[in-house]
């Protein structure tokens, strides 16, 4: 272990950033940049002086990996399914799908032939990059500093631009589908009509405001609360495998491996979460009842 | 913990996979499975009306064997019944041929009787009037004493 126990725990949490660094930078072998330079940050305050013009490589990497690994699987079956005796894959691939359809019914009961692949893509995605938690928080990551890399986070659901970006790509959905469904007029009727309502045009004029503010923040909360959940979840998961992985190797165990299958449920149920919360989000648009 | 283009990409790559997920691999995998699920309800559905089947199968053997009993049971009467009558009509058969034969014989015995009996008269004559030669001893005249020994013929 290099460094003291807080470096350690920091080494851990930051992600492999590429982006651009001003002119003028002091990189850590002490060299001065000239000009602004397109690199992989060496330390967080290299990736914080990047800026929003930064890419989480590691986290693009491992996600979009795990996703073609999803997709790849699923494409195998998809492609040889036969509605005769199924084989253990299709057997497997057939309980997911199942089970997504099922609670895509039980939830949504409009018509639409996104909704259920997007909740299959959610659910298998964000199971599979929780998933990547249970690997010991030391294998990958050293093996990538051993090949030179600064940084390596191989959870990309502990990035909180990971889940934000899920939760804000839902949240493009549910605009898309509001205005579909309810029409421009309907749309803001809904997020200024509801909760209070008056026959006197006065009074409702009045009330405008009041409904907007209650409404929008209800909706701004939907992919914020969506990300932030996954995320916390997920990143306190992994602070709590770093600590564990600062004890002595021989005592290690005790705790990791309850913690472990604790997470377990955990990463399941995130995955299942945001899944359900989609699911229901999209209906909440679909459903024309104001 | 920055806020970067990370969120830009994760939601492209979301774009693309759901794309793709919603293109290549719903529709096959779900098409399967609703197919396996129709194919299902229709074995299903086709050995319930085997077993309705088998059941209007069964009916029908019970009913023809009840059918065929009865017709067996009225063959059998009726071949008793023929079978008295045509007994009934050999013992009257054997009777009347019986009788037949009895009066028959009775015929015969009268016939022979009365044959014995004219060859007896015949020879009783003879021997009356050979006895009444003997006791006369002379000839009777058969022709003077005809009527009178027909006379005694006749009451033997």
């Amino acid at each position: 272990m290099a460094g003291t126990t807080s470096e350690y725990i920091q080494h851990h949490l930051q992600n492999l950033t590429y982006g651009q660094l001003p002119a003028d930078s002091v990189r850590p072998d002490g060299t001065v940049l000239s000009e602004a330079t397109w690199t992989i940050a060496q330390t967080s305050g290299e990736a914080t002086q990047m800026g929003f013009w930064a890419i989480h490589v590691d986290s693009m990497a491992w996600a979009i990996g795990l996703g073609a690994i999803f997709l790849f699987l699923f494409r195998l079956v998809a492609k040889r399914a036969t509605s005769g005796v199924p084989g253990g894959l299709q057997n497997f691939v057939e309980i997911m799908v199942g089970f997504v359809d099922n609670s895509v019914k039980e939830t949504f009961h409009g018509k639409s032939d996104v909704i259920a692949p997007l909740a299959l893509t959610i659910f298998c995605w964000v199971f599979l990059m929780n998933l990547m938690d249970l690997i010991p928080v030391d294998f990958i990551p050293h093996l990538f500093t051993l090949a030179g890399f600064p940084y390596m986070k191989i959870v990309p659901t502990t990035d909180i631009n990971v889940a934000l970006g899920m939760a804000l790509s839902v949240f493009a959905l549910i605009l898309v589908y509001s205005i579909k469904i309810k029409g421009v007029g309907g749309f803001v009727g809904e997020l200024t009509m509801h909760p209070f309502s008056s026959d006197n045009i006065a009074l409702k004029v009045l009330l405008i405001p009041i409904n907007l503010l209650l409404e929008g923040v209800s909706l701004l909360a939907k992919p914020v609360s969506l990300a932030l959940r996954l995320f916390g979840n997920m990143y306190a998961g992994e602070l709590i495998f770093i600590l564990i992985a600062l004890l002595p190797f021989w005592a290690q165990w005790a705790l990791s491996v309850p913690w472990a299958i604790f997470h377990i449920l955990i990463i399941t149920l995130q995955a299942f979460i945001f899944m359900i919360l989609t699911i229901v989000y999209l209906s909440m648009a679909h459903e024309d009842n104001h | 913990m920055n806020i970067n283009l990370t969120i830009l990409g994760q939601a492209i790559a979301f774009f693309i996979f759901v794309v793709f997920c919603m293109k290549l691999i719903w529709p096959p995998v779900i098409a399967a499975m609703q197919e396996r699920q129709k194919k299902i309800a229709d074995g299903l559905a086709a050995s319930d009306r085997a077993a309705r089947d088998l059941e209007l199968a069964q009916d029908k053997a019970a009913q023809e064997l009840r059918e065929a009993k009865q017709q067996a049971a009225g063959l059998i009467e009726q071949a008793n019944r023929r079978a008295a009558q045509i007994v009934e009509a050999s013992k009257d058969d054997a009777r009347k041929e019986g009788q037949k034969l009895i009066e028959q014989a009775r015929a015969e015995i009268e016939q022979e009787r009365n044959q014995t009996r004219e060859a007896l008269r015949a020879e009783v004559a003879v021997i009356a009037i050979a006895g009444a030669e003997k006791i006369l001893e002379a000839s009777v005249d058969a022709s003077k004493h005809n009527e009178m020994l027909e006379k005694l013929a006749a009451e033997l």
